[in-house]
C-alpha cells in the first residue's frame, strides 16, 4: 500500500487546494478524495502515530471536551494530529490525518485526538483500533439524522463489545446512566469498575468520571430527558440527584444496576454566570483546585472527562489542572468577539445550541448571569443542524421568561424561534424577526442598551459558522476570532 | 366556556417530537382569551376518567417506550376512551400516538403491537428507508373549509387506511401514510391521527382553535382572535420548508 500512498496523498491535497479555490470550505474535501483513492487511509495513516489514537464522542461537549484534551497533552509536550475544527466524520479525519503526512507518508505528530460523530464511532474505532475512548454523554439530538437514542446505544454497545480492542481504555460518565452502562459490555466489567476506584492507571476496566455536589441538584427532571429506564433490565431508574438532563446520581430498584464510584470527580463546583466554574477536581493521585475559563456545569462535566482521559493516559494530576486552566473556548462555544464601531464596541458571545440538552445548559447558565439580556437567536434548519427543528420546544426558553430586554430572531427559521419564544412568555414586543443574518446582527448591535451589555447569540450549528464567516468577513471584528 | 380539560397520556413516555410544544400551545391560547386550561397527566397503569376530559393528546416515543403504552393502553384506558370518543371529545394523536390509536402496528415479523381501534388503520413497519421530512397536507374540516397543515414527519411505519377510514387530509408535499397513496392521517368523529409533528400546532395554530372550540362544543367564531402575526410567519416558513 504505501508503495503508492504518496501521488494518492499529493491527488487529494491538490483536490483539497482545488476546492478551496472554487471557494468551498469544506473541510472534509481532501479527506473524501484520499478515501476514494485509499479506502484504509485512515487506517494506514492512523497505523504511523507511534502513540497511537484517542477517541472522544457525546451528543454534547465533544469539541470541547477534545479542546481541553488537547490542551492538557499539548502541555505535557505531546505532539497531537487533532480534528479541532470539529469535522469529524470519516472525511474530516482523513483531511486531518492527511494534513499532518509528510510526501510519503510519515505523519507529523504522535498521538491521534479524534472527535468522533457519534454515528461513525463504530466504523472509526475499527479503522483507528484507539488506546482509548471517551464517551461522554447520550442526549437527545437531531432525531430526523440520529434516529432514537436506543439505536447511537445499541451501536456504541457494539462498538465497545466488538471493535474495541481488549487493551483499549475506556473512559466513561458515571452519571450517565446509558454511558456508565457500556462499562458492563467489557470483560469483567464489574470488576473493572471496582478496579477504577483505585486506579486509573494500570487497571484494565473503564476509568469513570462524575460530579458529586447536592447543591447542582435540580427539583426535577428536565422534560427532555430521555434515559429513564435501566438498559440491564427495562425499570425505570431511581434518580437520587439530578444535575443536566438525565445525568446525576441513580440506581435501578429493580435489577440494582448502579451508579459506578468514579475515579474522576469534581466537588465543590461554584458556577460563575457565562465566564467560569471553579470546582475540587480529584483523581486517584490526588486532589486540586481548578479554575476553569469555561462557564456552565456542562464544561465541568467536559473537563472532567478530559482529566478523566488525561489521568487514563497517565498525565499528573499538576498537568491536568495547568491544561484546563489553560483551556480556550472551542470554535463557537462561548467565544466572545468585539462587535461595532470602535467608539460604540459591544461584546457578542456566542454560545452555540443544537439540541435540548445543549440549549438548557446555555439557558441555565445565561440565566445565572444578573440583568435582562439582549438575545440574537438563530435558528437553521440546513441538514448539519437538522431538518426537524421541534427540538426548540423541549429546550428550557422558559428559564429566560422576564430576563429578556430584547430579542432577535434570525435564520431559516426565525419566526418558528420566535413563537417559541413567545410561548415562553416573552412578551411579542420585545420579539424582532429578521432572517437575514447580517441584517439581526446590525439591528441587534444598534439596538444597545445604555452601558453596553453583552449581545448573547445562541446559533444552530451552521448558523454558528455563518456568524463567525459573518463577523471576519465584515471587518466588525476589532479583536480575532479564537 | 369555561375551562379545556386536557388529557395527556403518558406525557413521560411519548414526548419525542417535542409534543410539550403542543400541549403549550393550547395552554397559552386558552389563557389569553380568559379560557381556563386544566391539565391531566395519566401514565402507566393509572386509569383514566372518560367523564371529566374534553380532549386527549397521545404523542410519539421510542420503540420501547411504545410497546410499554401499547399494551397498558389495552388494558386500562381502551374503554374509558372509546366511551370518550362516543360522547365526542377530541382525541388527537401524532406520529407513534397516530399509530397506537388504529388497529395495529406491526414492528416486524411476528411482533405486532395492537391498537386502541378508535381509527381503521393498520401500520406496518416496511423495508424502505423511514419517511423523514418537512410535510404539507391539505384538510378539509367542519367550519373552517380547506386548509393546510404543515409540519414534519419521521417514522418508520406505513399507515394503510381500512376501506371505509377518511384520512385527515391529502398530500401537498411529502409521505404522508405510507410515502404512495397521497393520504395522511385519519378522521372519525372528532378523533384524528397524523404524522405531522415539529410540533403541529405551533405552526398551525388554527388547527389548535379548531381542537379548542370542537373539544369546547362551540362555533369557531365564538372564539376571540388573537394576535397571530408571529404565528401566521412560522406557518409560512413551515410551508416554504416543504415547499408547499
Amino acid at each position: 500500500v504505501s508503495v503508492l500512498l504518496a501521488p494518492k496523498l499529493a491527488l487529494a491535497r491538490a483536490a483539497g487546494a482545488l476546492s478551496r479555490l472554487r471557494g468551498g470550505g469544506a473541510t472534509s474535501v481532501p479527506g473524501k478524495v484520499l478515501m476514494r483513492l485509499e479506502p484504509d487511509a485512515i487506517g494506514v495513516l492512523g497505523s504511523r502515530l507511534v502513540r497511537g489514537s484517542v477517541l472522544v464522542s457525546a451528543t454534547n461537549g465533544k469539541t470541547t471536551t477534545a479542546a481541553m484534551a488537547a490542551s492538557i497533552l499539548e502541555r505535557e509536550g505531546v505532539r497531537l494530529v487533532h480534528n479541532r475544527a470539529g469535522a469529524n466524520m470519516a472525511g474530516g479525519i482523513a483531511s486531518t490525518l492527511l494534513a499532518a503526512a509528510h510526501g510519503r507518508g510519515a505523519i507529523d505528530g504522535e498521538l491521534g485526538l479524534f472527535e468522533v460523530d457519534e454515528l461513525w464511532l463504530a466504523q472509526l474505532a475499527a479503522q483507528l483500533r484507539p488506546r482509548a475512548l471517551l464517551l461522554g454523554n447520550l442526549f437527545r439530538d437531531q432525531l430526523d439524522r440520529y434516529g432514537e437514542l436506543e439505536t447511537i446505544a445499541d451501536s456504541w454497545a457494539h462498538t465497545v463489545r466488538d471493535v474495541l480492542g481488549d487493551d483499549a481504555r475506556l473512559v466513561l460518565n458515571a452519571d450517565d446512566p446509558v454511558i456508565a452502562d457500556l462499562g458492563r459490555e467489557r470483560a469483567g466489567a464489574m470488576a473493572g469498575a471496582a478496579a477504577a476506584v483505585g486506579d486509573g492507571i494500570d487497571g484494565t476496566g473503564p476509568v469513570y468520571f462524575g460530579v458529586n455536589d447536592d447543591s447542582l441538584a435540580l427539583p426535577h427532571m428536565a422534560h427532555a430527558a430521555d434515559a429513564k429506564h435501566c438498559r440491564n433490565c427495562g425499570a425505570p431508574y431511581f434518580f437520587e440527584a439530578v444535575y443536566l438532563g438525565h445525568l446525576g446520581h441513580y440506581r435501578c430498584p429493580s435489577c440494582g444496576q448502579t451508579r459506578p464510584v468514579p475515579a474522576v470527580l469534581a466537588t465543590n463546583v461554584r458556577l460563575e454566570g457565562v465566564r467560569a466554574a471553579r470546582f475540587t477536581l480529584h483523581t486517584p493521585a490526588g486532589e486540586a483546585e481548578v479554575a476553569l475559563p469555561l462557564p456552565g456545569l456542562y464544561n465541568v462535566y467536559n473537563a472532567l472527562a478530559a482529566a478523566a482521559l488525561a489521568h487514563a493516559l497517565a498525565v499528573p494530576l499538576e498537568g491536568i489542572v495547568a491544561g484546563l486552566e489553560s483551556t480556550r473556548a472551542a470554535f463557537g462555544r462561548a467565544e466572545s468577539v468585539t462587535i461595532g464601531a470602535p467608539d460604540h464596541p459591544r461584546e457578542l458571545r456566542i454560545l452555540l445550541v443544537k439540541n435540548p440538552a445543549g440549549a438548557n445548559e446555555v439557558l441555565r447558565t445565561l440565566a445565572l448571569e444578573p440583568g435582562e439580556h439582549d438575545l440574537l437567536g438563530v435558528l437553521n434548519d440546513n441538514i448539519a443542524d437538522g431538518r426537524d427543528v421541534s427540538w426548540i420546544w423541549d429546550a428550557d426558553f422558559e428559564l429566560l421568561t422576564g430576563r429578556l430586554r430584547r430579542v432577535t430572531c434570525s435564520g431559516t427559521r426565525a419566526a418558528e424561534l420566535a413563537v417559541r419564544l413567545k410561548y415562553a412568555g416573552i412578551e411579542p414586543e420585545r420579539i424582532r424577526v429578521q432572517p437575514d443574518l447580517a441584517a439581526a446582527v446590525s439591528t441587534a448591535q444598534a439596538d444597545a442598551p445604555p452601558g453596553g451589555a453583552p449581545l448573547y447569540a445562541l446559533p444552530t450549528y451552521t448558523a454558528m459558522l455563518s456568524l463567525r464567516e459573518l463577523l471576519s468577513a465584515g471587518g466588525q471584528t476589532r479583536s480575532a476570532l479564537t | 366556556v369555561s375551562t379545556l380539560r386536557v388529557c395527556a397520556l403518558y406525557p413521560d413516555l411519548m414526548n419525542i417530537y417535542a409534543d410539550r410544544g403542543n400541549l403549550l400551545v393550547l395552554e397559552r391560547r386558552c389563557a389569553w382569551r380568559g379560557i381556563g386550561f386544566q391539565l391531566t397527566r395519566c401514565g402507566l397503569g393509572e386509569p383514566l376518567d372518560d367523564e371529566i376530559h374534553d380532549l386527549f393528546y397521545l404523542g410519539g416515543g421510542q420503540d420501547r417506550d411504545q410497546r410499554l403504552c401499547a399494551e397498558d393502553l389495552i388494558q386500562t384506558k381502551r374503554d374509558a376512551l372509546h366511551a370518550a370518543a362516543a360522547r365526542g371529545a377530541v382525541i388527537l394523536g401524532v406520529c407513534g400516538g397516530y399509530q397506537l390509536l388504529g388497529r395495529s402496528y406491526e414492528l416486524g415479523p411476528g411482533e405486532e403491537l395492537p391498537g386502541v381501534e378508535l381509527l381503521d388503520v393498520r401500520t406496518v413497519r416496511e423495508d424502505g428507508p423511514r419517511l423523514i421530512g418537512n410535510v404539507a397536507i391539505e384538510v378539509a374540516l367542519d367550519g373552517v373549509g380547506e386548509r393546510v397543515l404543515a409540519g414534519f414527519e419521521n417514522h418508520g411505519g406505513r399507515t394503510h387506511l381500512g376501506a371505509g377510514q377518511a384520512p385527515l387530509g391529502r398530500v401537498l408535499r411529502g409521505y404522508g401514510n405510507d410515502g404512495s397513496s397521497g393520504f395522511e392521517g385519519a378522521h372519525s368523529g372528532n378523533t384524528i391521527g397524523t404524522y405531522l409533528h415539529g410540533p403541529l400546532l405551533p405552526k398551525n395554530v388554527w388547527f389548535a382553535d379548531w381542537l379548542i372550540a370542537t373539544a369546547l362544543g362551540i362555533d369557531q367564531d365564538q372564539l376571540a382572535s388573537l394576535n397571530d402575526a408571529l404565528e401566521r410567519e412560522a406557518h409560512k416558513g413551515a410551508r416554504i420548508a416543504a415547499r408547499a
